[in-house]
């Protein structure tokens, strides 16, 4: 398809803006003006023609099942959309002061993240997960310096997202990680070797990106305890516990949260998501600047001990109408419904599937579990079985990822989706399967239905190119 | 409101099959002590007390007439906008892993690529920070990494929340933050980090700074980026960030919005984020996918150059469409601000406001006046925002107020301003 550059006419416009006032030359120097625009020229016809043509070139969850590990793909409730564009909103500027609509829905919002976590402060300035990861290690890091303890370590196991490490590197602190036990879990006897003065802080997702629980979850948070470090939860899979643990129970001192996964506000082609961060009482006063507190009225509030600021204001707010209205909809049973269905659905589809394909770490899982590649016939790897499940109309699963699992396939159908959902996407893999022992060829040259065939990663790495030109 | 399909024979057939009898026994793996009985939440309400609600709290919201700009630009946002992020197809999708089926959000991605390469007059960008602030602070380490140097130099002219972001990050980062009156550099330092227009509005010739510092590094903010369709890109800048949130991206009480990052080539290595390329299938045929993937945290996990996952996609989508909807007629657009700032401008200086700087402005410029703190609220009261008022930030700027023009503010509401004074 062409791009809107090469469907660019010259004189074309779409609009134009009216001076109103009186036109003053010499405003500027020259050398400071620009002395070509180059952008389009398209109609507004040209403009939703081109643009709607690439939506079609696009799957959503709105499109068809999306069982990517990890992600909570779930279905985005159109009363949120509808909710965050209310011009009371959406025209609100971040320093008008008559804002106490907004701040009472940030304030709220967080009380029901503390109520569902366990934990009794929350930030929600980070604008993603891996934000909310940094923002929970520089307030590990400034706990400890203002303890006048010099830890440099952050402790993780081999299954735990690439984000921990990478957030880790960025607040100076050194990662160690710990090789997940046989049964896919932290070995509690292992992680205590790693234990001294030195770690600051111990990063679990929880359940783990295996889709299972940390059953020794108790023992874990108090060998961190004992060491006098922290215990940090990736809430990446907090989809897995609404309504039936919460982490602040079970020993956890800070956590982020995907509002964009457990909360449906949507992941917009990879964000805007919201990452709010949800600490101890020991850890609140290290909180983004500002904090929103109730006094008479609704208003911000800075410390001095915070680690400061990590973006602009105050949030990805509108993100958070998002959240905030998905709460309300569904409420406390609801909360606790959809990690129910959640949970059974993934079973249910583990259970099914394990029969055909190899499943590693064979036991109850959470919201998700991971198959692995062996035993494919013909060679036929996680990526070519992905690629053919474009034919079947599916969003592949989450491949590659654990790494711990060889040819990892992490499969997580969340709670909107239904039993007949679910059948289709089996048989589809059953089939696949059946295409690999008989026609390889057909599985490994797939996608054969897609706008394009499989693309070229090779050449755009070794040869970039990341924009257009004439 | 209830967003579960399963019916209760459903669950029942979901059960047996996988073998316990009740959804409990599924959580038998968590230990007794941890779990809980209920959450102290709100029970449901429905879909229309929902709204209600929402409603409600909008409408404690009060939007008033605006002068104020300071990191967030009150734009028009054309209808056509709205429409094509509002389509799902793009709102409800994961990030592009799989491009055969996202080559949508992959070819927008790399048209926008392009429009911020022509407006910053650099090489190549990334597909969106989390937003101007942070993306000024990634572009600081990105500095310390290339120059393998360890301070920043940042001119106290830069937004009050962008420097206490940098800060932040530099503060974790151990890197030695300097704040400066004016731009100077020593053989220790990895960048200078200006913004152009500066907070207070003016605009500066970079390609001088540039001169003046040498093979230092200069990182050159720009917050209000409609401001490119009439100024000299900024090309003499090695990193260029910006908040994009003006491009087709509303208020939105300051998020989410737009963050830029746009960089020489041979510093494309280094570059934090998601990265959109050209290539093509085994037919031949033109596709985009994300690539070099070797500088991110799913690849490189702690050498990874920045963590940075979930981007912003979808306002990059929304500048995408309105850069493509104005087009050329950006010049005329920035004309309208330019033009008016400077009227409301000297508009104030004839009503007893005097001139702070001489610099040149765009459409941000500060006015002081005695007791201006008192007319401010008086004006508030009135439900007009008529400025920032800058001794908030800076303790020595008493009386300052900084203003704000956009194609918004109609002559009639300056002429409605000017007559509240």
């Amino acid at each position: 398809m062409k791009l809107i550059f090469e469907k660019s006419v010259k004189g074309r416009k779409a609009i134009e803006f009216d001076l109103e006032v009186l036109k003053q030359e010499g405003l500027l120097d020259e050398g400071l003006v620009r002395k070509e625009l180059d952008m389009p020229e398209v109609s507004e016809v040209d403009v939703i023609r081109h643009y709607t043509a690439l939506s079609r070139r696009n799957f959503g969850v709105d499109n068809g099942f999306y069982p990517l590990g990890s992600c909570t793909m779930k279905y985005n409730p159109k009363i949120n959309e509808d909710m965050s564009r209310l011009t009371g909103f959406t025209q609100l500027h971040p320093l008008n002061t008559f804002n106490q609509g907004a701040l009472q829905l940030m304030y709220e919002l967080e009380k029901d993240l503390c109520a569902i976590t366990g934990l009794d402060a929350f930030s929600l300035q980070p604008a993603a997960g891996a934000h909310g990861e940094l923002t929970g290690l520089m307030i590990t890091k400034n706990y400890f310096e203002d303890k006048g303890e010099n830890r440099k370590i952050i402790v993780t196991p081999d299954s735990s997202h690439g984000t921990n490490p990478a957030s880790a590197t960025m607040c100076g602190f050194d990662t160690v990680t710990i090789k997940s036990g046989a049964d896919g879990l932290v070995d509690v006897e292992e992680l205590k070797k790693q234990l001294d003065s030195n770690v600051a802080a111990v990063m679990l997702t929880i359940p783990n990106t295996l889709g299972l629980f940390e059953k020794d979850i108790v023992k874990i948070s108090k060998a961190v305890h004992d060491n006098g470090s922290l215990l940090y939860m990736d809430g990446a899979n907090m989809n897995a516990l609404l309504g039936i643990a919460r982490p602040g129970d079970m020993g956890v001192d800070l956590m982020h949260i995907n509002l964009h996964k457990t909360f449906a506000t949507p992941h917009g082609c990879g964000g805007p998501g919201s990452g709010p961060v949800g600490v101890v009482a020991k850890l609140k006063d290290f909180l983004p600047n500002p904090s929103i507190v109730l006094d008479g009225d609704y208003k911000f509030s800075n410390n001095t001990k915070s680690i400061g600021k990590v973006r602009a204001f105050y949030g990805n707010f509108n993100v958070l109408i998002k959240a905030y209205t998905y709460i309300k909809s569904i409420g406390r049973s609801g909360l606790r419904k959809v990690t129910e269905n959640a949970v059974l659905n993934a079973n249910y589809m583990k259970e099914k599937l394990k029969k055909e394909f190899d499943l590693p770490y064979d036991m109850v899982c959470k919201h998700e579990f991971v198959l692995s590649d062996k035993g494919v016939p013909n060679e036929v790897t996680t990526n070519d079985i992905a690629k053919r499940l474009l034919d079947y109309g599916y969003h592949p699963p989450t491949v590659y990822f654990p790494l711990i699992v060889h040819g990892a396939i992490m499969i997580e159908p969340n709670e909107t989706e239904g039993k007949k959902t679910m059948d289709d996407f089996i048989l589809a893999m059953i089939k696949i399967k059946e295409e690999a022992k008989n026609d390889p060829d057909l599985v490994k040259s797939a996608p054969h239905t897609t706008v394009v065939k499989k693309l070229d990663g090779v050449l755009a790495a070794r040869k970039p190119i990341l924009k257009y030109s004439k | 409101m209830n967003f579960i399909p399963s019916t209760e024979t459903e669950q029942e057939d979901l059960l047996k099959e996988v073998g316990v009898s009740s959804v409990r026994d599924l959580f038998n793996d968590i230990p007794d002590s941890v779990k809980i009985d209920k959450l102290d939440v709100e029970e449901a309400l429905t879909e229309f007390k929902v709204k209600k609600k929402l409603e409600g709290l909008a409408a404690k919201n009060k939007i008033l007439k605006s002068f104020v700009g300071a990191g967030s630009y009150n734009h028009f946002i054309p209808s056509v906008v709205d429409h094509i992020v509002g389509r799902s197809e793009f709102y409800t999708a994961y990030t592009p892993y799989q491009p055969e089926i996202s080559q949508g959000i992959l070819q927008a991605i790399f048209e926008y690529q392009t429009m911020i390469c022509s407006l910053t007059g650099q090489d190549v960008t990334n597909a969106s920070m989390y937003d101007g602030a942070s993306a000024m602070a990634e572009a600081c380490i990105m500095a310390c990494s290339i120059s393998k140097k360890n301070k920043i130099v940042i001119l106290k002219s830069v937004h009050p929340d962008y420097r206490e972001v940098v800060k932040t990050y530099c503060s974790a980062y151990s890197i030695k933050l300097e704040e400066v009156e004016e731009v100077s550099a020593d053989e220790k330092t990895a960048a200078v980090v200006v913004q152009n227009p500066d907070f207070f509005g003016r605009v500066t010739d970079l390609s001088k700074i540039k001169e003046y510092i040498g093979e230092t590094l200069l990182i050159s903010g720009v917050i209000e980026p409609t401001s490119l369709f009439v100024l000299k890109e900024p090309s003499a800048a090695d990193i260029v960030v910006g908040e994009g949130h003006s491009f087709g991206n509303g208020m939105n009480f300051g998020g989410p919005y737009l963050g830029i990052i746009a960089t020489k080539d041979k510093f494309k290595r280094q570059l934090p984020g998601r990265i959109v390329g050209q290539t093509t299938d085994t037919e031949g045929k033109r596709g985009f996918m994300l690539t070099l993937q070797a500088r991110e945290q799913h690849i490189r996990r702690e050498k990874a150059c920045s963590n940075i996952c979930s981007n912003e996609a979808l306002c990059a989508l929304a500048a995408t469409v309105y850069l493509s909807y104005v087009g050329k007629s950006g010049v005329n657009l920035g004309d309208v601000c330019l033009q008016r700032a400077h009227y409301l401008y000297n508009k104030l200086l004839e009503k007893g406001f005097s001139k702070v700087f001489d610099a040149p402005f765009y459409n941000e410029f500060v006015v002081k006046l005695e007791n201006v703190r008192e007319l401010h609220s008086q004006l508030l009261d009135k439900r007009i925002m008529a400025g920032v008022l800058l001794e908030d930030y800076y303790p020595e700027m008493k009386d300052c107020l900084l203003f704000c023009c956009t194609e918004m503010n109609s002559k009639e509401e300056i002429d409605e301003l000017l007559g509240a004074l």
